[in-house]
């Protein structure tokens, strides 16, 4: 078992954890969105980040792929990851601001759409990969990937052409956090 | 020819010294791409051609870039006995000109830039003197290397080779002392002490971030798993910059070199150079430089018979910037998108293919060597105390000599960009350097007695990064400067994370705000908060550092930024929403130039009277203000 602390409360997870395992175990809160515990973490959507101190230095990481470590100090709400959060969910929200989900957080981070807001669209794709990882790791389908790069960036099906991998299980759509899948269910598909 | 022991090498030295400086006549033509966009190509044909017909005793060879890429195409004269002499702007007519004189056994006096005196291959045996006795007449006057201000303050280690050898011929490399220090490390000491005398030179990683090589050789060594790689990153990206290219150009084989001595050090038989797709000739040359290598049993198995193993592949880079990134760049290899992922478990534990992997950037590699051969003190003597060694810089932008320089760690910026850049054009000032590449920051006039060093840097707001260096006068606007780099990282991000891809957005929306008289003091901010949101949110280094010439901006220069907000001004009369034009009747002349030149037909008047603009046809291009030789066309 390794010992170390969130908020200066002492904690003990196993070898192979991370540090949302652990805070999840103890039931300490810490947003996320595109974590999920039945696919590998991915890293996108930097919500679950803390602050580590490793005695050495303090940075910001992510806390769904942050190995834990003897001794560390973790904590959970500073104004640096505050601010990071704060920032996430306001993108977000301008992105979709009709998406339930967006809703929820921007209430628990008092987040309102601001004079950037998308107008007409209720239910961007945050590019968490939800859907890609579902369909690769829990079906081992890999009918789903993403294309192009940076705010081009999409969910598509391998090189832009109805999948025939696809089995039409509709797991990416259970797993998607804010129903866009809904909308690109019928290109991805053969 | 294969090359096993010791008296191979001596021999391939002596080969390679009689091409260097053969006891006839030689003529050099720098044809690194900076070379070869100013046309020499055309230069090294009629060289060629007119010793061919002309049955002519001598040779005609090809090297790469010295430094000077704005006196190319750059030809070196070097006859026995004499210093080698450089000639500038050659074009063909010129050549043609040179070569009347060349062959006639006379030497030209027109195009000259310098000439050496002294060669000193730096890893081979000390400086040698190109002459006996005395110059006379014309060479005795010549201005020499050192005398010009733009290589006073040079120091060429990295680049010890770069314009002096062929850098598709192998043996040139081993005449300057080429590989012995490879053949010092594999016979001479254990991987560790290579380790050692690395970490001791201090060596940190050129390719931005400066981390300790030894420290990252000695866990790669330490790592479990095998196969280990050895990695070269060569997918320089940085718009402006180009040290990567040049070195790979003018001297293949110290990359080589390096991380040869490097994958003995670490215990690895395995090793890619990822190079940037988009240069060609980098590529070319590194494919030639690495099949001789093979040739001469330098690179595969067995080398120099001490059962040391190791060959290098190379890969073409997948054409984003953000694959200059470690792990992006290790996915590319592995055939996947180039997209970075969190480091939490380092590449030297967990790397390509999950193997431990070191990767170091071209420069880097290219110090190996030297370390290997002089010794780490000999090392450590050259810099500052955090940064030891030299750095090569691009300096580009408004400033007179604008190329590569390499300099020891810690001369001054005031030092870069007055006597090494010429200073600014006479009409404007210094107003800031852009360090770092995109992701680096800006640095005003306050601090340009600041050392050029890893830590100093990264103290004021900026990064060494690769090297970038953009020097900006007062016809600069830094809003304008930050949503130049923006535009460009947002373009190159991946977009795996939400910070990098819909932060950066964000900012330039702002930015754009700003520009446009928008804006307002509550935005400053707000954008200041939004960048640190994007510094610590990021995944990569790319995201982490995206929102620095935004801060460095901000840090520096927010009066400028206040001027946009509070008084919807644009100071340097760039941001075009929040300028007019407008003809002071007491200056104007009426020379009509103006007038002529307005591609809108906004300026009105007769000849020898004072012009009327109007300013409701004005697009704001500025071409009256330039072309204004009495100052009557103001901005405001």
């Amino acid at each position: 078992m390794i010992t170390f602390t969130i908020d200066g409360k002492e904690v003990q997870g196993q070898e192979d954890w991370t540090v949302l395992d652990v805070a999840k175990w103890h039931g300490i809160d810490i947003p996320t969105l595109c974590y999920h515990p039945a696919v590998e973490p991915y890293g996108a959507c930097r919500l679950c980040v803390v602050e580590v101190d490793d005695g050495r230095r303090s940075r910001v990481v992510i806390s769904c792929m942050y190995p834990i470590r003897e001794g560390i100090k973790v904590l959970t709400d500073t104004p640096r990851i505050n601010n990071v959060r704060r920032w996430i969910v306001q993108l977000l929200l301008d992105e979709s601001p009709a998406s339930p989900k967006m809703q929820e957080l921007a209430t628990k981070f008092g987040v309102t759409p601001s004079r950037f807001k998308k107008a007409g669209v209720d239910f961007a794709c945050h590019l968490c990969g939800l859907c890609v990882r579902a369909c690769h790791e829990v079906v081992g389908a890999q009918a789903l990937t993403f294309g192009n790069r940076g705010l081009r960036k999409e969910i598509t099906s391998p090189f832009h052409t109805g999948s025939k991998e696809c089995l039409s299980c509709g797991t990416c759509l259970y797993v998607c956090p804010t129903g866009a899948m809904e909308q690109l269910f019928d290109k991805v598909g053969a | 020819m294969q090359i096993k022991t010791l008296e191979d090498m001596q021999t391939a030295k002596k080969l390679g010294l009689a091409q260097l400086y053969p006891d006839k006549p030689k003529i050099l033509v720098g044809m690194a791409t900076c070379g070869l966009a100013a046309g020499a190509q055309k230069v090294f044909d009629l060289f060629q051609r007119k010793a061919q017909h002309e049955h002519w005793d001598g040779v005609v060879e090809k090297t790469g870039c010295i430094g000077f890429c704005y006196k190319e195409p750059l030809v070196d004269f070097i006859l026995p006995d004499k210093p080698r002499l450089t000639y500038e702007q050659v074009t063909p007519d010129v050549a043609e000109e040179l070569w009347s004189e060349i062959s006639a056994g006379k030497i030209p006096e027109k195009h000259f830039l310098a000439r050496l005196d002294i060669d000193d291959p730096i890893l081979d045996g000390g400086p040698r003197k190109l002459y006996k006795g005395k110059l006379k007449g014309f060479l005795a006057k010549a201005p020499r290397y050192e005398d010009l201000d733009f290589f006073k303050l040079q120091r060429h280690l990295a680049m010890r080779n770069c314009g002096f050898v062929d850098p598709d011929n192998i043996l040139h490399y081993i005449a300057r002392g080429g590989y012995f220090a490879l053949y010092k490390a594999l016979t001479e000491m254990a991987p560790e002490e290579v380790i050692e005398a690395v970490t001791v030179a201090g060596l940190r990683g050129r390719g931005g971030g400066g981390f300790p090589t030894g420290v990252k050789w000695a866990s790669c060594r330490k790592a479990q798993g095998w196969p280990k790689y050895v990695l070269c990153n060569a997918d320089e990206g940085d718009p402006g910059a180009y040290m990567d290219r040049s070195l790979i150009e003018g001297d293949p084989h110290a990359i080589l070199e390096g991380m040869l001595i490097g994958a003995y050090a670490i215990g690895s038989s395995e090793g890619y150079v990822y190079v940037r797709a988009e240069y060609p000739l980098a590529v070319k040359t590194l494919q030639r430089s690495i099949l001789a290598a093979r040739e001469a049993g330098l690179l595969g198995e067995n080398i120099f018979g001490t059962g040391f193993s190791f060959d290098i592949k190379l890969n073409l880079g997948g054409g984003a910037f953000v694959c200059g990134e470690s792990t992006a760049l290790m996915a590319s290899i592995e055939g996947k998108p180039g997209e970075p992922r969190a480091k939490y478990v380092h590449t030297v534990d967990k790397g390509l293919w999950n193997r431990p992997s070191n990767l170091n950037n071209v420069e880097t590699w290219a110090n190996v060597p030297l370390i290997i051969a002089k010794g780490a003190d000999w090392y450590r003597d050259i810099g500052t105390e955090g940064s030891k060694g030299t750095k090569i810089f691009s300096l580009v932008g408004q400033v007179k000599n604008v190329g590569l320089v390499e300099v020891p760690m810690g001369i001054s910026i005031k030092d870069m960009v007055n006597l090494i850049g010429g200073g600014v054009p006479e009409t404007k000032e210094f107003k800031a350097i852009q360090i770092g590449g995109p992701s680096g920051g800006c640095i005003p006039r306050e601090l340009w007695d600041l050392p050029i060093d890893f830590d100093s840097l990264w103290d004021a707001g900026a990064i060494m990064g690769s090297g970038g260096m953009i020097v900006m006068d007062d016809s600069t606007c830094m809003v304008d400067v930050a949503k130049f780099f923006l535009d460009f990282l947002i373009d190159e991000s991946c977009g795996k994370c939400i910070p990098c891809r819909l932060g950066l957005k964000r900012m330039r929306e702002i930015l754009e705000e700003f520009s446009t008289g928008k804006g307002t003091v509550a935005d400053l901010d707000e954008l200041q908060s939004l960048a640190e949101a994007v510094k610590d949110g990021s995944l990569c280094a790319l995201g982490g550092s995206a929102p620095n010439p935004v801060l460095s901006t901000l840090r520096y220069f927010r009066e400028e930024y206040e001027a946009h907000v509070l008084r919807r001004k644009c100071p340097a009369a760039v941001c075009k929403e929040l300028i007019t034009y407008s003809i002071n009747q007491e200056l104007c002349n009426g020379c009509t130039a103006c007038v002529q030149e307005c591609p809108q037909g906004a300026i009105t008047g007769e000849k020898k009277k004072p012009h009327q603009l109007n300013a409701a046809l004005c697009i704001k291009c500025g071409a009256c203000h330039e072309v204004c030789k009495f100052k009557a066309v103001e901005v405001f």
